[in-house]
């Protein structure tokens, strides 16, 4: 089973974006760049089904330089390539025009299976999954916390509200991971070492076959960024516990009037 | 701008509250538009009435055996068709499991742009501007969709649900349904009578303060006296205590409820990130210093083991009187 997994770097999660917003734009100069959380479990469903099954693991990310240090860290749990999809013709691309640059880098792959994470924590979309799916001609599945596979046909549930559902399809198709799928390994210092030499191939618009001339531009546009309203601390409720539960319970009638 | 859908929602027959909140979305910008619900399945007929009497000027019914199980790709190729035929100004759909997987197809097919996960939408002219929460709510962005249709998702618990008025037209659409690929085969009821936390009014959410698994039992009584749904922190889905459906923050749910309650929850930038334009906060820690209390409306520092039973206490003592 060969297997492609498409990951994005973002700024971890523990970052103090709202500190950072200013005059429209994010500032992210000095943040600790991670590879997106939802990302890590498509790696690691990807590896635990190359173990099973054998085949191949590629990793493919379309970023800026920095970008190679989360190729080298997934590389590390595992994977067995990766290609870094880097060209001044794929820098602000909206979803539909990165979901082009990543399928073309995906065709030129060996694959039955596309992983990837289900959303990435920075501009919280969702939507490079599902047109990657539609460029490749692929149905998806999306949200995946449990998966099975019985030769092409590949069983997945996921979490609705009020509920879970399974679904199946046979392959190749588009999987994004969401939390609970598995638990990520830690890279062996073996697998660490192993990735410190290893050459990282870039792709450019040229090298995919791509004229950036075709490549779609953002139907969605950015017209402002702000910092989320500041919420001002209230008071707190004094007294013992009976006392400070009774008095909650008022003012939530009463003054809040939410009950 | 003449036309507005709306993809409608039902489970089992039950139609989801969020389609009658995207009817009210889909009137702030209709200005004179017309609000049609489109709705896909099998055996549509409670569904659509109960609908038609939330106030859409119209509902089209698509009801087709070959649509009875969910499938993004069949689904969207069914919408793309419809909406290629009729050619809607707007299409809305909601941020739920199911709308964030079947949109987003709709809008590949028709290859127009769409605004995810918005909790406000607008007019420009003949563009959409919507506001849409980024890094988990660290940042918030306004974004400007311009095509036909103008498409966005909005997150459920944006606007009030539509009230009844009246009886909107029902119109029938039997297009092609072609052969799923991807394809629900199972639907497992979750066996909890609770809300999600995606879509609850109140949520009862506790952190590493709660100790252990065993005593998120008082969160769920404090839940049920509510009504509300019961939400977690990172620290105790990572630890296993609860299932990752019930996380709230940055690599969970996003949630807006009218009334949150955390208990045994320190507030780490990644958890408020997630629950912070909740309307009232209520926060229960030991630890004065936790900085959940910077962003609550009310605090009460104790010992949740003591306060949280107390509050379901006073709560039901107050019903019973």
């Amino acid at each position: 089973m060969d297997i492609v997994v498409l990951i994005k770097q973002v700024p971890d999660t523990a970052t103090r974006i709202q500190d950072r917003v200013r005059d429209g734009h994010i500032d992210l100069d000095g943040v600790t760049w991670v590879t997106n959380p939802y990302d890590e479990y498509a790696v690691e469903e990807a590896l635990q089904i190359k173990e099973k099954l054998g085949g191949t693991v590629t990793l493919v990310t379309m970023g800026p330089e920095r970008a190679a240090s989360a190729l080298k860290d997934m590389l590390a749990l595992g994977a067995d390539e990766a290609v870094h999809l880097m060209d001044p013709a794929f820098e602000d691309l909206g979803p539909r025009g990165t979901a082009q640059v990543l399928a073309a880098a995906v065709r030129k792959l060996p694959h039955q299976m596309v992983w990837t994470g289900w959303k990435a924590v920075d501009g919280d979309q969702g939507l490079v999954p599902i047109y990657l799916a539609h460029e490749l001609g692929y149905p998806h599945l999306s949200f995946v916390s449990d998966f099975e596979l019985d030769g092409d046909r590949a069983t997945a549930k996921r979490e609705v509200e009020g509920g879970k559902e399974v679904l199946e399809v046979t392959l190749p198709a588009v999987f994004s991971a969401q939390k609970g799928l598995n638990e990520v390994r830690y890279a062996s210092l073996k697998g660490i070492m192993a990735v410190k030499r290893k050459q990282i191939p870039v792709w450019d618009a040229a090298e995919l076959g791509i004229d950036p001339a075709t490549i779609s531009t953002p139907a969605v546009e950015t017209v402002g960024l702000e910092r989320p309203p500041e919420r001002a601390a209230g008071r707190i409720i004094e007294g013992s516990p009976d006392e400070a539960a009774s008095e909650l319970v008022r003012l939530l009638h009463e003054e809040a009037k939410v009950l | 701008m003449q036309t507005i859908w709306v993809l409608g929602e039902a489970r089992d027959g039950e139609v989801k509250r969020v389609t009658y909140e995207l009817i009210t979305a889909a009137r702030e910008i209709a200005d004179g538009a017309s609000v049609t619900v489109v709705l896909l399945g099998d055996d549509l007929d409670g569904p659509v009435a109960e609908i038609a009497a939330h106030g859409p000027d119209a509902v089209i019914a698509v009801s087709d055996p070959g649509l009875a199980n969910y499938s993004p790709d069949a689904w969207a190729a069914v919408l793309a068709a419809m909406a290629r035929d009729s050619d809607p100004d707007v299409i809305l759909g909601s941020s739920t499991a199911r709308g964030r997987d079947l949109t987003p197809r709709v809008a590949a097919e028709l290859g127009v742009g769409l605004a995810s996960d918005v909790v406000e939408i607008g007019r420009d002219g003949d563009a959409l501007t919507a506001v849409r929460p980024i890094y988990a709510g660290k940042a918030v962005q306004h974004v400007r969709v311009t095509g036909k249709p103008l498409m966005a998702t909005i997150r459920p618990n944006s606007y009030p649900a539509a009230e009844g008025d009246g009886a909107a037209q029902v119109n029938t659409a039997a297009p092609a349904v072609a052969e799923p690929r991807a394809v629900v085969t199972i639907v497992e009821v979750s066996a909890s009578e609770r809300p999600d936390v995606a879509e609850a009014d109140v949520i009862v959410s506790g952190g590493r303060g709660m100790g252990g698994p065993e005593h998120f039992a008082m969160l769920e009584e404090l839940a049920d006296q509510l009504g509300a749904a019961v939400g977690a922190s990172r620290a105790a889905v990572d630890a296993n205590w609860r299932p990752h459906s019930e996380q709230v923050g940055q690599t969970g749910k996003t949630v807006s409820p009218t009334l949150y309650i955390a208990c045994g929850i320190s507030g780490a930038v990644q958890h408020v990130a997630g629950m912070k334009t909740s309307k009232v906060i209520v926060a229960i820690n030991k630890d004065p210093e936790a900085p959940i209390f910077g962003i609550s409306d009310y605090g009460i520092v104790g010992d949740v083991f003591e306060v949280v039973p107390a509050i379901t206490a006073a709560l039901r003592d107050g019903d019973a009187g």
